[in-house]
């Protein structure tokens, strides 16, 4: 069975989401958001700055409380959970691409040591092992293996955001969250990154919620796709449909501010 | 009042009796959960941060008059650290001092721990730096403490890893992390990781202080102690390949001592109570010579 086989055959959501709040005191981050997604899904959430994207994205990732509604993960309650199982949710099944990879790597430690903290993190203890782990991981985002022992501040945005995924990737996580992952990067290396993480999410078979406003970037990687403005969802459907066919006024506005070249 | 000289103006071992005692409370809850830093009220004492003002403060909430104390600084008892904060107590408390590791109750120390094993019913008081074993790798206070809850230790390991993924070898070789009965991770203060196995299954109450970072830990007699290593990488201790160049020790830790500008060196006990206890019962290192009497 292959793994888009494997996901087809399953029909509980991953991750349950209903009427998920978080308010700044009067004002609203985002409210009443529900969504169900499902393994091998990938979800992407646009919107204009300020539409609460990032805020509903670090409430899902447990960053930050939300005030109200439920979500729960492979039917365990993630908001009522221990922060320690929730911090080790963090480290083994979920990972967090963020959009500046300074955010998610440390850029004092070698790319080796950036890729192999989270599987020390969850008890591996022999160095040959996490070395060649690495070095794989390295590969797999194309970056070289020689390039193993060297600091990410020696290397340029693309291949510290190719970093911060296979740190990310790593301990093949089921759930990813992205936080506009090709923010800041020029258009052509923003496309090999897509590229690469199409690959990525179709061969481990990963769901993904993926932010960004970048209208492209879904339409590349997003099964489904979730419009927000002012912290409500307005519209949401299958990502060809949403942005071929807009319904509400906002989405209209969206689609058809996109430059063509 | 006029005629008390100032030592008499001052409380037995300088602290007043309420500083003590909540330095006590510290030191308790400190041997209660071994290896967790915990936080205390650190007072200004008349000497600079760095020069042990949290092992000063630990050892006067210990002292009472019957002890006998030894102060030791990288090893030797007569080296400016150790005289100034001995001739402290000598002041303050008025209690016995000495140099033998054997006859002290209460041993102040900086970077060493003394080869003589110690023995029940002793306390050794280390001198701490930076507490935090975490501290450069995770910069966040509020973040290492949520790790050290939470027992998330990976990120101690990135850092060994880091060591021999650039040297070939985890080349700490100093301040080299522990952990504690398999619950906290600790800094056991920067002695050389060639007195880390010393710091396991100790008789001696083993108590940590921190001055400026207002942190005191400790370890209970008899306690066990892992330095963390790799399955393929295992901790191992190191010293300079030789012996004692006074005393003929193969057993201890040295001191390197440069003894000319023609590439002249020789190696000596760092402890200068064993290396000077050894000559006493008459062995003899490469270079020994003693003193004709007479001459000092």
């Amino acid at each position: 069975m292959t793994v888009m086989e494997k996901v087809a055959a399953t029909d509980q959501p991953l991750l349950k989401v209903e009427g998920l709040t978080r308010r700044y005191g009067p004002r609203i981050g985002c409210a009443d958001v529900s969504f169900d997604l499902y393994p091998g899904e990938v979800l992407g959430i646009v919107g204009e700055s300020g539409s609460g994207k990032s805020t509903l994205l670090s409430c899902l990732a447990g960053h930050q409380r939300a005030d109200l509604g439920r979500v729960s993960y492979d039917g365990r309650d993630v908001l009522a959970m221990a922060e320690t199982e929730r911090r080790r949710l963090g480290r083994t099944d979920w990972a967090y691409v963020h959009q500046n990879p300074r955010d998610g790597l440390r850029m004092g430690v070698s790319a080796g040591g950036n890729v192999g903290e989270r599987l020390m993190a969850v008890g591996a203890r022999h160095y040959g092992q996490i070395r060649g782990k690495a070095v794989d991981w390295l590969g797999r985002v194309e970056i070289a293996a020689d390039r193993v022992d060297d600091r990410p501040s020696a290397f340029s945005g693309g291949m510290q955001q190719r970093l911060q995924i296979a740190r990310n990737l790593v301990t093949s996580p089921r759930l990813v969250f992205m936080d506009e992952p090709t923010g800041g990067l020029d258009v052509s290396v923003q496309a090999r990154l897509l590229d690469l993480l199409r690959g990525l999410v179709r061969d481990l078979g990963l769901s993904v919620i993926i932010v960004t406003h970048d209208l492209a970037v879904v339409r590349l990687l997003a099964h489904r796709l979730m419009v927000m403005k002012s912290g409500r969802v307005v519209e949401q459907g299958l990502t060809d449909q949403v942005l071929d066919d807009p319904q509400h006024a906002y989405t209209q506005l969206l689609v058809s501010s996109v430059l063509q070249v | 009042m006029s005629d008390l000289s100032p030592q008499d103006a001052y409380n037995f071992a300088y602290l007043d009796e309420q500083t003590k005692r909540m330095i006590r409370r510290a030191i308790l809850k400190g041997i209660a959960v071994p290896g967790c830093q915990v936080p205390f009220a650190s007072r200004e004492m008349p000497m600079p941060y760095g020069w042990g003002t949290g092992g000063v403060q630990v050892t006067a909430a210990c002292l009472v008059p019957e002890d006998r104390l030894k102060v030791i600084d990288q090893g030797a008892d007569d080296t400016t650290n150790a005289v100034s904060i001995r001739r402290f107590f000598q002041r303050t408390a008025g209690v016995a001092t000495t140099g033998a590791t054997g006859e002290a109750t209460v041993i102040q120390t900086r970077h060493r721990i003394p080869e003589t094993p110690l023995t029940e019913g002793q306390i050794l008081v280390f001198q701490v730096p930076i507490p935090e074993p975490l501290r450069f790798l995770e910069p966040r206070e509020t973040e290492t403490r949520k790790m050290h809850e939470l027992e998330e230790y990976g990120l101690m390991h990135v850092k060994l890893y880091e060591d021999v993924a650039r040297h070939g070898q985890i080349a700490t070789a100093y301040a080299y992390p522990v952990k504690v009965e398999g619950r906290y991770v600790m800094d056991p203060s920067p002695i050389p990781k060639f007195d880390n196995p010393k710091l396991s299954g100790s008789p001696a109450i083993q108590l940590f202080g921190a001055g400026r970072e207002q942190r005191i830990y400790a370890l209970p007699p008899w306690t066990g102690v892992v330095s963390l290593d790799f399955d393929d990488h295992p901790f191992e201790t190191s010293k300079a390949p030789h012996d004692c160049d006074l005393c003929g020790a193969k057993d201890s830790y040295l001191d390197e001592v440069i003894t000319d500008d023609q590439g002249g060196r020789m190696f000596v006990c760092s402890d200068t109570d064993y290396c000077a206890g050894r000559r006493a019962r008459g062995m003899k290192g490469r270079l020994w010579a003693p003193e004709p009497e007479g001459a000092a």
